[in-house]
């Protein structure tokens, strides 16, 4: 039987396991929509912008683990998936963004609505297509889920001209391939790696963003048992061990803690676990770990030897790797080297200045952290907020954390948060945002009531630019250009018009009643929580230094 | 090690729409210099094949390589060892001629193997294959007598012998 380039992207969606896609209607994606109208088998959220449509998308695939589908028409609406592309690229999110686009014919017109869409994504996603033939369309479509989950995940994005959609050809349903196999290091890689942790004395587990994503968090903290090793995470593998682990030492890196980047430049091997060593993570690259043994794991070759040369590499799914590790090392306590980590841990802890009972960014999270559960997802925007979050909450389940670390996207939570809470079917889910965050994407308020998630929203309101603020009272000599907010807005007016509860808390008396309250109701609720705007996020390596230069 | 060094990288690719684009923007991009790129169809139309030369360090090649192999479009790289390498330019060039000139460049045409392509009284116009170095030498040689335009195809390259890079499968 024929059918529809409309039909067929609508079957092989279902083929591929999709039963919830994020997006917005427009000119060029009226069949494709006409055909959702048609089916029952997926459930399409619109969001009030397509960047919230993308970061829904994004949020559900990071809290799942699943493919995240993102649909928007040609021109504007493609574009302002843009962010949004990017955002998944730099954190590794399977996701797949589908755009319509102006007829073949009309192609390369400057035709309305028509925007060279497979262009401007190009350096942004795993691989992207433009089908032009009917005939090729639901293999493409299997391909791009097969690219995106596959390896190190990431977008890809598929734009169909409208008479593709229209076009017809046969269709038969296939299989869902699985995903292509991870590399298999040969045993004399795993060996040295054996050989380099039984030799270490002082080794340091440093975990990163891959070791969620691949499900090895277990492994990782099964690893750091075995051989003892204190752990220290990125911010993208946070969620990678429980933070009241014994051996958990902290984030490392610009606002990480003091214990744990020094444990690691202190150690006599960095056992590197799926992470890319960004620049906020090392700081100054030829003064990170200069004569500390690297053994690097990560499933994207092009990692090892990019930011940090390693002194040993395994190439694939940490996964596999991890327990072939732990078979090989040596079970052993290392009394010594803890002591020593003890002792940093304690110097760390005698510059912590207490708290008054007052509205600081601790105490906000901390109270907030008496209403969550373990699995509670917590998803941040992009500032200062956002490292109080990854300092103070206490993770314990992976995925638990939502948050945009390698490109730094404010405005990426609430869409995020969105997509979380669709895809735990209705769970509540806490987004941890800033003043200047929220303004960016407020607007899907809309999506979150409209849906009747029950979304948490906390503004740490220092009515300011914070993080950008900072740095000039850091590096800028306290010229603080366009950071210091003078906006009216009123959040609990704005959180009321979108149909949703708002608060605002200005003492901690009305705090602990209003986060009391928001938890115990099933709406959309914003709490407005003022803070002062000279809070700094401390400690802090400038950028492009080291540790012999954290400001504490 | 770390040394710059002239790299040919045979790349096969799937002939598919905006593969060009994906290895050129990756250069770009990843700020690695192109040399010289030239890319055509190879005995099976469904690949293309690509030699790319670049001057880089040990740690860049090996960068461009890892890179280079995540394109999905890209199917095989192969970095290429020079003494084993044949690699060839081919180049137009069109210089201005009198009668003065004419027995000295003809001579030049002839040491340097080059072919006349096209001549009129005034102007002469060579095709000329060879080694990159050796259409350099040849460009100084007759700039003298007023080269009025040329254009180079950029460098293509095989393994010697037996030595067969790719299965096309
Ligand atoms: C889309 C976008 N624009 C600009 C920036 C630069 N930036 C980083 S943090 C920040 C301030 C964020 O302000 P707010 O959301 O209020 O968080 P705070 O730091 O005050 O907690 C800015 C402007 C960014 N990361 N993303
Ligand atoms: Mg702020």
């Amino acid at each position: 039987m024929k059918h529809t380039g409309s039909e067929i992207l609508i079957e092989t969606l279902i083929e591929q396991g999709v039963d919830t896609v994020f997006g917005y209607p427009g000119g060029n994606v009226l069949k494709i929509y006409d055909e959702l109208y048609k089916t029952n088998k997926i459930k399409h959220i619109t969001t009030s912008h397509e960047q919230g449509a993308c970061h829904a998308a994004d949020g559900y695939a990071r809290s799942t683990g699943k493919v995240g589908v993102v649909i928007a028409t040609s021109g504007p609406g493609a574009t302002n998936l843009v962010t949004g592309i990017a955002t998944a690229a730099l954190d590794s999110t399977p996701l797949v963004a589908i755009c319509g686009n102006v007829s073949t014919s009309a192609l390369g017109k400057d035709s309305f609505q028509e925007v060279d869409i497979m262009g401007v994504t190009l350096p942004l996603t795993k691989h992207n297509y433009i089908v032009k033939h009917i005939q090729e369309l639901a293999d493409t479509i299997r391909e791009a889920f097969l690219i995106a989950k596959s390896g190190r995940c990431g977008p890809v994005l598929i734009d169909i001209p409208q008479d593709v959609q229209f076009d017809v050809c046969d269709f038969k349903k296939k299989d869902i391939v699985s995903p292509i196999p991870a590399p298999i290091p040969s045993d004399e890689d795993i060996t040295r790696a054996v050989e380099m942790i039984n030799f270490s004395k002082r080794p340091f587990i440093y975990s990163g963003g891959g070791v969620v994503l691949s499900g090895a968090c277990n492994e990782l903290v099964k690893l750091s048992e075995e051989i003892d090793a204190p752990v220290g995470t990125s911010m993208m593998g946070l969620t990678s061990i429980p933070r009241k682990h014994e051996n958990f030492v902290g984030m490392t890196g610009m606002h990480g803690r003091y214990a744990a980047t020094n444990s690691m430049m202190n150690s006599d091997l960095i056992i590197a676990c799926g992470t890319r060593f960004s620049d906020r993570a090392t700081g100054n690259k030829a003064k990170f770990a200069a004569n500390i043994p690297i053994l690097h794991i990560d499933i994207d070759q092009s990692e090892i030897n990019k930011n940090i040369k390693a002194t040993h590499s395994l190439v694939g799914d940490l996964k596999y790797i991890l327990p072939k590790l732990i078979d090989g090392a040596n079970k052993q306590k290392k009394p010594l080297w803890h002591n020593e980590i003890q002792q940093y841990k304690e110097f760390e802890a005698s510059k912590v200045v207490p708290q008054p009972d007052v509205m600081t960014p601790k105490n906000i999270i901390e109270e907030i952290q008496k209403y969550t559960k373990d699995d509670t997802v917590i998803v941040t925007d992009v500032g200062q907020h956002q490292m109080w979050t990854t300092q103070f909450y206490d993770f314990i389940k992976p995925r638990t954390l939502l948050t945009s670390g390698g490109l730094g996207t404010m405005g990426f939570g609430l869409g995020a948060a969105v997509g979380a809470s669709i895809a735990s079917g209705g769970k509540t889910v806490v987004l941890i945002t800033g003043d200047g965050s929220f303004h960016m994407n407020m607007i899907e308020l809309a999506t979150a009531v409209e849906h009747k998630l029950p979304i948490k929203i906390f503004i740490i309101n220092n009515n300011a630019l914070g993080m950008v603020k900072q740095w000039q009272s850091i590096f800028y000599d306290n010229r603080f250009s366009c950071t210091l907010q003078h906006k009216k807005t009123d959040f609990i007016l704005a959180a009321k018009a979108f149909g949703a509860k708002g608060f605002k808390a200005e003492n901690i008396e009305e705090l602990h009643s209003y986060i009391k309250e928001a938890f115990s109701s099933n709406e959309v609720c914003v709490v407005d929580c003022h803070i002062s705007s000279d809070e700094c996020v401390l400690p802090m390596i400038p950028p492009n230094g080291s540790i012999s230069d954290i400001i504490m | 090690m770390n040394e710059k060094q002239h790299v040919i990288l045979s790349v096969l690719v799937a002939n598919h729409f905006g593969v060009l684009m994906r290895v050129s923007s990756l250069f770009t991009r990843r700020g690695y210099n192109i040399d010289s790129l030239t890319v055509g169809e190879t005995n099976n139309p469904e690949f293309s094949r690509m030699t790319i030369t670049t001057t880089v360090d040990e740690d860049t090649k090996e960068q461009i390589v890892k890179q280079l192999s995540k394109i999905y479009d890209v199917k095989k790289i192969k970095v290429m060892v020079r003494e084993n390498t044949i690699e060839k330019e081919l180049m137009l060039i069109k210089i201005s001629i009198t009668n003065d000139t004419r027995t000295e460049i003809m001579n030049a045409i002839n040491l340097y193997m080059g072919k006349i392509v096209d001549l009129t009284p005034d102007t002469v116009t060579i095709e000329i294959t060879a080694e990159q170095a050796k259409l350099n030498d040849f460009v100084k040689y007759l700039e003298p007598y007023g080269i009025i335009e040329l254009c180079r195809t950029g460098i293509t390259a095989i393994g010697r012998g037996n030595d067969k890079i790719f299965s096309l499968e």
